[in-house]
C-alpha cells in the first residue's frame, strides 16, 4: 500500500475505518479514504467491492455502523441526504436523480427554488440556470423537459445542480458509461475546470484509460477494504488491475484464433425510419463481427430489427440461406437468434424475480412434464449453469435486482445459453462491469465461438471491439460506413475515421 | 397473512364464547338416552325443533334414532311455536299423556313451553329435557362457518381473476357491474323459457350465457389494454359503467325473480353432502393455483407484470397473456354473478354495488402487489376470508353496520402495512428511513 501525503493541513474529506453491514453481508469492513481540495480522486474496485455503499454513506443515505467522517478536520455525522448536501457534498448517481417530466430548470432548483414573495422567481432561476450551463460549456434551454435531453445534457443538469448548491465535493458514479467519445472529452474538460476552481471530484469508473487521463490520485477497494491508494502517476495499469482483482491479469482481451464456417446470417437492406438506412452484412458460424460507431449511429436499432423487437420497413433476413420473416422476438428466438440488450436492468431482466426464474423464462418448454413445469429440472439446470458461468448468487431464489452488474449480465447470458441459440447479439455487454467480470465474459464469448456460434458484438469501447472481433462493421447515422476485414490488426484511429467519415 | 386470519378467528372465538345448549352427535345421543330411559313408552314424547336452525337438525336426528330403536310413541314437531301448540291441542283432544318434551337451541325459548302448566294442566308432570350446556363460541358453530363461506364465495371466486389481472400490473374495476349483468342475463334467459316454470336445463343455459358474455366483455377490455395501450383503470372504469347501464337496460330497471327452484341449486345445493359453494371454491382455487405456479402461462403472467418489455424481449407472448387475464376476470365475474343470483333467488341490475372494491381488497390483503409481478392465488383466498371473518365477527358481536364499514376499511389498511413490514423484515425496518 503506497500512501502519499501532500502536506499536514487537514484534508477536505477524511473517511476513516468506515464499517457498514447489512443483513447477510458486510459491505464495508473498515474503509478509509482521503480527499484534498481541488483534487480528482478516482475510486476503483470490482462490483461488490463496496464503492456504492461508501458513497451512499457519504451522501447520507446510510449511516455507518462505525468509523469517522471528517470534513475540514471536523468530525461530522451525515444522517440524511439533506445534511450531506449542507456539508457541501453532491452525488451524481449513474442512473441520475432527475424527474423526467420536469424541466431542466425545475430539476436544477428542486428543493432549493429561488423564491420571491412566496412565489417561485422563474426569471431569476432561468438566468442562473443559463449562467451555470454556460460555465459548463453546454447550451441547454432550461425549459426543456429532462426526458427530452440527451444523456450528456442530463448529466450537465446534474452537475449544474451540484454547483448551484455550492458543492465542494462532487461524486460521479460511472459518469461516462452512456456517453460518446466527444461527450466524454467534454465532461473531462468540465471536470478539469471544476478542479481548477477548487472543487474536489470523486470519480468512480471502470474505464482505466479515463482515470489515467483525469485523476490525480486513485483509491482501490476490494471486498469492503481499502487495498491501495496512490498518485495516479506512480501506479501502472496492470498494478491497478492487480489491486482490484487480487491477482495479476495476463491479457486484457483473450482473443483466440478462429476459423469461421459457412455464412449463417445474411441481412440485406435493413431499414427503419431514419435510424437504420439500408444495412447489409454477412455473419458466419464461429465468428465475431464487431459493430462500432458513435452513439446514435443506429447499431442498437439495427440489432432490434434483426431480433424482431422493432418492425422492419425494408430489408430481408436470411438464416443459413433461407429467408425468414421475423416480426417479434418470439420469431427470432425460434430461429436461434438472441439479443442481450444494452440496458440489462430495464430490458434484460425482471429485477423483482429470482435469478432462477429469469433463467428459466425463455426455456420453460424444455422443463415440461406433461402440462406442468418440472421445477426440479429447472433448478438443476440453473445450478449447472451457475457453476459454468461462475455466477455469484446466494441461491437460485435471490432476486435479480440484488445482484451486481457482472452477475446480472451472466444471468442474462445463462438464459440464452440454455436455449441453444446460434446467433448471439451482444449490445454493450461489458458496460458498467468490473475488470474481473469483463474478462470472464470475454472467455465466455470465446467458448461460444469455439462451439461454432455466431456473435454480433456491438460496443462503444474501441479497445474491446478491436480486441475481441474477427471483423468490424462501422456504422454512422444508420448506414454502414465500412467493413474492416481483419480486426486484430487494425487501429482505433482507423475505426474512428470510418465512424466520422462524411 | 395466514397468521392474521388465524388470529382473527381466535379473537372472535374468544369474544363470542357462550354457554350453549348442546347440538351435534353428543347432544343427540344424550337426548336419545333421555327419551328411551326416562320417558315411559306408554306416554308420548315430543321431539321439538325450530325450523331452519341447528335445533331442527338435532330434533330430526334424535327422532330417527328413537324410532330406529323401536320406540313408537315419539312424535317429531319441526316448525314454529304454533306447530307445538297445535300438537298439544290435538293431544289434549285425544286424551293422550305427555311423557316429555325434548328440545334444544332456539326452541327452548318458546313461550308455549312456559304456558303449558297454564293451558294444559293435565300435562304438568312432563319431563322437559335439554342437552347439557357447553361452552362454545358462536363463531365456530358449523352454521356460522358455513355462513362465512356463503358470504364470501362470490367475492372469492371473482378475486381469482382479479389476482391474475393485478399480477400483470393491471386492474379490473368492472367486476361489480359484470356480476349484475351476468345475473340479469341469466335470469332473462330463464324467463324467456318460462320463468318460474322453466325447465332445469334452461337454468344451465342462462348461467352459461351470463358467464360467457362477461368473458367476452373481459376479452374486449383486454384488447383495449394491450392493443391500444389504454390504461386498464380507465378502460375497466368505462366498462363498469356501460355494463351497469346494460343491466338496467335489459330489465328496464326491475329485478327478476320469476325463476324455477332449480335456479338456486348452484349456490345452495350440494353434491355428496358437500355444499356446492365449498366444492366450487376448492375446485377453482385448486386449478388456479396449479395454473399460476406450475404452468408456462402462469410464469408468463408473472413475467408480464414484473417487466413487460423484458418479458417481450425474452419471447413471452405478452399480448396473449393480457387478453387471457382480462378474459378470465370477466368469466369469473360472470360466474360470480350467476352464483349471487342463485344465492338470493333473484337478479337485480343494482346488485353487487361496490363489489369490485371488496374484491380488490381481498387481493391486496392477500399479499399481491398492485405494481405487479408477484402474489399468490391462495393469498387471495386468505385475504377474502379475512374480510369475511371480520364482517361476520363484527355482526356476531353486534357492532353497528356503519361502524363495521369504518372498521373494515381500517383493517384493510392495517393488513397491508403489516404485510409491508413483513417484506421489509420487521416493524422496525418499516419505520427506518433506510
Amino acid at each position: 500500500m503506497v500512501a502519499s501525503p501532500n502536506s499536514n493541513a487537514p484534508r477536505l474529506l477524511e473517511m476513516k475505518e468506515i464499517v457498514k453491514a447489512f443483513p447477510g453481508v458486510k459491505a464495508l469492513k473498515g474503509v478509509s479514504l482521503t480527499l484534498s481540495k481541488g483534487e480528482v480522486l478516482a475510486l476503483v474496485g470490482e462490483n461488490g467491492a463496496g464503492k456504492s455503499t461508501l458513497i451512499k454513506a457519504l451522501g447520507g443515505a446510510h449511516l455507518p455502523d462505525s468509523g469517522e467522517i471528517r470534513i475540514d478536520g471536523e468530525a461530522v455525522t451525515l444522517p440524511s441526504p439533506h445534511v450531506s448536501q449542507l456539508e457541501g457534498i453532491a452525488i451524481i448517481f449513474q442512473e441520475f436523480n432527475l424527474v423526467p417530466k420536469l424541466s431542466a430548470r425545475e430539476n436544477l432548483f428542486l428543493g432549493k427554488e429561488i423564491v420571491k414573495n412566496g412565489f417561485i422567481d422563474r426569471r431569476a432561476e432561468r438566468a442562473r440556470a443559463g449562467e451555470l450551463f454556460q460555465e459548463l460549456g453546454m447550451s441547454i434551454d432550461p425549459e426543456t423537459r429532462c426526458q427530452d435531453l440527451t444523456v450528456a445534457e442530463q448529466q450537465t443538469v446534474e452537475i449544474a445542480r451540484a454547483l448551484a448548491s455550492d458543492a465542494r465535493i462532487i461524486v460521479m458514479d460511472e459518469p461516462t458509461a452512456a456517453l460518446s467519445q466527444q461527450e466524454v472529452d467534454k465532461l473531462l474538460s468540465i471536470i478539469r475546470r471544476l478542479r481548477d476552481e477548487g472543487i474536489s471530484i470523486i470519480y468512480i469508473s471502470h474505464r482505466l484509460e479515463e482515470i489515467y487521463e483525469i485523476a490525480d490520485r486513485v483509491t482501490v477497494l476490494r471486498d469492503g477494504e481499502t487495498v491501495g491508494e496512490a498518485p495516479v502517476s506512480e501506479v501502472s495499469k496492470s498494478e491497478l488491475i492487480e489491486w482490484m482483482v487480487g491477482r495479476p491479469l495476463e491479457e486484457e482481451f483473450p482473443k483466440c484464433r478462429s476459423s469461421p464456417g459457412p455464412v449463417r446470417l445474411k441481412v440485406e437492406g435493413l431499414g427503419r425510419g431514419t435510424s437504420v438506412r439500408g444495412v447489409s452484412f454477412e455473419l458466419r458460424a464461429g465468428e465475431v463481427l464487431g459493430v462500432s460507431g458513435l452513439v446514435g449511429s443506429g447499431r442498437t436499432e439495427m440489432a432490434r430489427l434483426i431480433f424482431g423487437a422493432d418492425n422492419l420497413d425494408t430489408g430481408k433476413i436470411a438464416i443459413s440461406g433461407e429467408r425468414r420473416i421475423i416480426r417479434q422476438p418470439r420469431d427470432a428466438i425460434r430461429n436461434g437468434i438472441c439479443l442481450l440488450t444494452e440496458d440489462r436492468k430495464e430490458q434484460g431482466l425482471i429485477l423483482i424475480h429470482s435469478a432462477q426464474e429469469n433463467f428459466g423464462l425463455p426455456n420453460l418448454n424444455a422443463f415440461k412434464k406433461g402440462f406442468l413445469i418440472d421445477g426440479k429440472a429447472e433448478a438443476q439446470a440453473f445450478d449447472s449453469s451457475r457453476k459454468n458461468l461462475k455466477i455469484k448468487v446466494s441461491s437460485g431464489a435471490q432476486k435479480a435486482g440484488q445482484l451486481s452488474g457482472g452477475n446480472q449480465q451472466k444471468v442474462v447470458l445463462s438464459k440464452w445459453l440454455e436455449g441453444n441459440a446460434d446467433i448471439f447479439i451482444f449490445d454493450e455487454p461489458t458496460r458498467g462491469i468490473d475488470v474481473g467480470a469483463k474478462y470472464e465474459i470475454y472467455l465466455l464469448i470465446n467458448a461460444l465461438v469455439a462451439r461454432g456460434k455466431s456473435i454480433l458484438l456491438i460496443s462503444s469501447e474501441l479497445p474491446e471491439v478491436i480486441g475481441m472481433s474477427d471483423r468490424i462493421l462501422v456504422m454512422k447515422e444508420g448506414k454502414v460506413m465500412g467493413e474492416i476485414e481483419n480486426a486484430q490488426s487494425t487501429s482505433q484511429e482507423t475505426v474512428l475515421a470510418l465512424a466520422l467519415k462524411e | 397473512m395466514l397468521i392474521a386470519l388465524l388470529a382473527l378467528c381466535l379473537l372472535f372465538s374468544l369474544l363470542t364464547l357462550k354457554r350453549q345448549a348442546g347440538t351435534g352427535p353428543a347432544a343427540e345421543t344424550e337426548m336419545v338416552g333421555v327419551v328411551l330411559n326416562r320417558i315411559s313408552g306408554s306416554e308420548l314424547a315430543l321431539i321439538v325443533g325450530a325450523s331452519n336452525t341447528d335445533s331442527e337438525i338435532l330434533a330430526r336426528n334424535v327422532y330417527q334414532q328413537v324410532i330406529a330403536s323401536g320406540r313408537d310413541t315419539a312424535r317429531l314437531i319441526v316448525g314454529t311455536p304454533r306447530d307445538l301448540r297445535l300438537a298439544l291441542d290435538e293431544m289434549a283432544a285425544n286424551d293422550q299423556r305427555l311423557g316429555g318434551i325434548v328440545m334444544s337451541g332456539d326452541a327452548i325459548k318458546w313461550r308455549v313451553i312456559e304456558q303449558i302448566p297454564m293451558n294444559f294442566p293435565q300435562f304438568s308432570n312432563y319431563l322437559l329435557a335439554v342437552p347439557s350446556e357447553r361452552l362454545w363460541p358462536d363463531f365456530l358453530k358449523a352454521s356460522n362457518l358455513l355462513a362465512i363461506v356463503e358470504r364470501i364465495v362470490v367475492i372469492a371466486i371473482i378475486a381469482i381473476g382479479m389476482t391474475m389481472v393485478i399480477i400483470t400490473a393491471g386492474i379490473d374495476l368492472s367486476v361489480g357491474s359484470l356480476i349484475a349483468l351476468s345475473a340479469v342475463l341469466s335470469a332473462t334467459v330463464v324467463k324467456a323459457f318460462g320463468g318460474a316454470d322453466a325447465p332445469g336445463w334452461s337454468v344451465g343455459l342462462g348461467f352459461l350465457v351470463g358467464t360467457l358474455s362477461c368473458g367476452l366483455i373481459g376479452l374486449f377490455a383486454g384488447s383495449l389494454v394491450h392493443r391500444f395501450k389504454v390504461a386498464a383503470f380507465i378502460v375497466t372504469l368505462g366498462i363498469m359503467m356501460m355494463a351497469r347501464g346494460l343491466a338496467f337496460m335489459t330489465t328496464g330497471g326491475f329485478s327478476i325473480d320469476q325463476v324455477p327452484n332449480s335456479f338456486v341449486w348452484l349456490a345452495q345445493g350440494s353434491i355428496i353432502g358437500i355444499p356446492n359453494t365449498i366444492l366450487l371454491l376448492v375446485l377453482i382455487y385448486g386449478s388456479a393455483h396449479i395454473f399460476m405456479t406450475h404452468t408456462r402461462f402462469g410464469r408468463y403472467i408473472y413475467a408480464v407484470g414484473g417487466n413487460a418489455e423484458a418479458a417481450r424481449l425474452t419471447g413471452v407472448p405478452v399480448g396473449a397473456m393480457i387478453l387471457l387475464v382480462y378474459t378470465v376476470s370477466g368469466l369469473s365475474a360472470g360466474l360470480g354473478g350467476c352464483l349471487q343470483a342463485s344465492l338470493v333467488r333473484a337478479a337485480a341490475p343494482n346488485m353487487a354495488n361496490m363489489y369490485e372494491l371488496y374484491v380488490i381488497a381481498a387481493v391486496v390483503v392477500g399479499g399481491t402487489s398492485l405494481s405487479g409481478g408477484s402474489g399468490r392465488v391462495f393469498g387471495t383466498l386468505i385475504g377474502a376470508f379475512i374480510i369475511a371473518v371480520i364482517q361476520n365477527g363484527m355482526n356476531l358481536i353486534g357492532i353497528q353496520s356503519y361502524t363495521q364499514m369504518f372498521t373494515l376499511g381500517g383493517v384493510i389498511v392495517l393488513a397491508v402495512l403489516l404485510d409491508k413490514a413483513r417484506q421489509s423484515g420487521g416493524i422496525r425496518q418499516l419505520f427506518s428511513r433506510n
